[in-house]
């Protein structure tokens, strides 16, 4: 039988390929871990994927529209109409609350992918160049950070004025120098490392290896960074619509209607319950997959 | 072609530290033929890799090439600008390191890394890189190289690693590769294998300068062979003359402290005292503290290399009367 035997050799050398393959856990791998192992991450990623559904889908979940006022039912309570009840120019909360989603995770995600971006080619450039660069662009990041971050970022809103973009380059310029920090001290390692010698051997420029060599052997911190920096910037979005410098309305956002919630807290409290309990709700969700994310990506760290 | 691929004249290292300036490599002077594995062996610490390092121009601040000269095919390349020393690495020279383990990065496919050092250095689209990639695996004897490209480097054993190392350095047909303790990390059939694969290379045309600390894989390998000590080079020659009659008494001490399997229970031999702190260097000949032999000459001047016997150099007052014993 040699047409057997043939096919039980090719058996033999594709399970010897796959014991070879496989020693180590790929990034799928150590996600579908996670997932099975850590259900509140599983649970917050399901969470974060609702809500954004609900964000892009929000034209199409409500029979209103975020500014459309219905002055004779100013205040209503939670009701078969509105199910979450109306604020004090008569629009429907839950609307308004769908569309607030929008702007929360935008300003989630845009600043942390912004202030990703930048510190992450500023910690990289200062921990490859090391000498003046390094210590002009870690001077810089020391003074951003050494500002109370809310105050640093009250200051930046009130000299720029109110509106989604300058909430953008508020957040990221607040965020960006923590994660300089991580890719600097990733880079100052990763620098010596003995792959970056040999990459350097061939004659590989100093710019490719930031590029190829270092910058994705830093990936799996910043992801993590990324998903912790997400519920920040909520936050601080929150807190700045609060105090009435972020977004203007007739826009909706979370803080934004915490903020005229306020004044009607006794007899109208969903007003203020509503948004604040949604905000409670993404912050969590974004800080248990990000600690998820850290438990598997970056075991290291969780220990210290 | 050229008779000399590599000429290293009088090279010096010197490294700037709060107690002092410490010279790792002092005024070392080497040849590598072309067709021919050159050895340089000593123990750790006494400048090998620091040599290598300061042909390749790597030296990491604080350390810093002081002086000297190097050729490469008769062309000076010391005072060469940043941009063009980059231009021959990879190219005209290229290195591989002692550890196959983390000398490739991890998270970039292996035959990727490969085709980055094809497209530095040949303008080619990838198509091209890729099959020069697994051409070249074909010629470090890769097994399955179709298979292996697609690889991360965790997934292949230590000397498949070091078989990449290779062919990374090896893609743009370097005259000359520095193999920097390329077996160390490897078991010893392993060893055998790479060992016989820088001979191949040889024979296609690459010198290559070999360093290590094993007196069994110069033996076998090299045909000239350097001895270093304490940042210099104490005795030079070809490998079989330099085994059969070391006219240094480092070398000497060397050779009689390799284990034999014939000895039978003798105790191993080993050379007296340690190597000298590069800071405080005795004031003559630097080994004169560990020689057995060492002279009243011997600790006031520093002896030159001279020629004792046709092509074998030695640094060592006491060397023809060695010779002759």
């Amino acid at each position: 039988m040699p047409r057997d035997k043939r096919e039980q050799m090719k058996k033999v050398a594709d399970i010897r390929l796959e014991s070879q393959i496989g020693e180590e856990e790929r990034f799928w791998d150590l996600m579908r871990r996670m997932a099975r192992e850590n259900k509140t991450a599983l649970l917050s990623f399901a969470v974060i994927v609702l809500m954004t559904l609900a964000a892009v889908f929000a034209p199409l979940l409500t029979p209103y529209t975020e500014k459309q006022m219905d002055l004779m039912n100013r205040l209503a309570a939670p009701s078969a109409k509105h199910l979450l009840g109306t604020d004090e120019g008569g629009r429907d909360v839950l609307t308004r609350l769908l569309f607030g989603t929008r702007v929360s995770l935008l300003i989630g995600v845009v600043p942390a992918l912004l202030s990703l971006l930048l510190g992450a080619v500023l910690g990289v450039l200062a921990g490859y160049k090391g000498g003046l660069t390094d210590a002009v662009i870690m001077r810089i990041a020391d003074v951003t950070l050494a500002f109370p971050s809310m105050l640093l970022a009250m200051v930046i809103m009130y000299s720029l004025g109110g509106g989604i973009m300058n909430v953008f380059l508020t957040l990221t310029l607040v965020n960006w120098a923590n994660v300089a920090r991580v890719v600097r001290a990733h880079t100052l390692r990763l620098k010596n490392s003995e792959f970056a010698e040999a990459a350097r051997a061939i004659g590989v420029p100093g710019r490719k290896i930031m590029q190829r060599h270092i910058l994705p052997n830093c990936l799996p911190s910043l992801l993590v960074l990324f998903t912790l920096n997400i519920p920040a910037s909520i936050l601080t979005e929150s807190s700045l619509s609060f105090l009435g410098l972020g977004i203007q309305p007739p826009n909706a956002s979370w803080g934004l209607m915490i903020n005229t919630g306020r004044q009607y807290l006794y007899n109208a409290p969903w007003l203020c319950f509503v948004p604040g309990a949604a905000i409670m709700l993404i912050v969590l969700a974004f800080n248990f997959l990000g600690n998820g994310l850290l438990d598997v990506l970056d075991p290291r760290q969780k220990k210290q | 072609m050229e008779q000399t691929v590599l000429e290293v004249k009088n090279l010096t290292v010197s490294f700037h530290t709060e107690k002092g300036v410490i010279l790792p490599v002092n005024g070392v002077t080497l040849t590598v033929p072309a067709g021919k594995i050159v050895g340089v062996v000593g123990e750790s610490g006494c400048g090998k890799s620091m040599t290598a390092r300061a042909i390749m121009g790597l030296v990491k601040y604080p350390g810093k090439v002081t002086g000297g000269k190097i050729f490469l095919c008769g062309k000076e390349i010391t005072q060469l600008p940043e941009k063009e020393r980059r231009r021959l690495r990879g190219s005209e020279i290229s290195m591989i390191f002692q550890e196959p383990m983390t000398s490739l990065n991890p998270v970039v496919k292996v035959g990727k890394q490969v085709d980055e050092a094809v497209r530095l250095h040949t303008p080619c689209t990838r198509a091209e890189a890729k099959q020069k990639t697994l051409n070249m695996f074909r010629e470090v004897e890769i097994p399955e190289p179709e298979a292996r490209y697609n690889c991360y480097p965790h997934q292949l054993s230590g000397g498949l690693r070091q078989r990449v190392m290779i062919a990374m350095a090896m893609i743009c047909r370097p005259r000359l590769l520095i193999a920097d303790e390329p077996t160390t990390a490897l078991d010893v059939t392993v060893e055998a294998q790479i060992l016989k694969l820088l001979e191949k290379l040889r024979d296609a045309g690459t010198s290559v300068l070999l360093i290590s600390h094993n007196l069994g894989v110069i033996a076998r390998t090299c045909d000239e062979v350097s001895v270093m000590y304490a940042g210099r080079i104490v005795e030079h020659g070809e490998t079989a003359a330099l085994f059969e009659k070391p006219l240094h008494p480092y070398t000497r001490g060397l050779l009689r402290s390799v284990a034999s399997l014939r000895a039978g229970g003798e105790t191993l031999q080993t050379i007296p005292g340690v190597v000298p702190n590069l800071l405080h260097l005795p004031k003559g000949c630097s080994f004169s503290l560990r020689c057995e032999k060492c002279g009243a000459d011997c600790e006031e001047k520093v002896p030159e290399l001279r020629q004792i016997a046709p092509g074998h150099f030695a640094r060592c007052f006491l060397a023809e009367k060695e010779g002759k014993e």
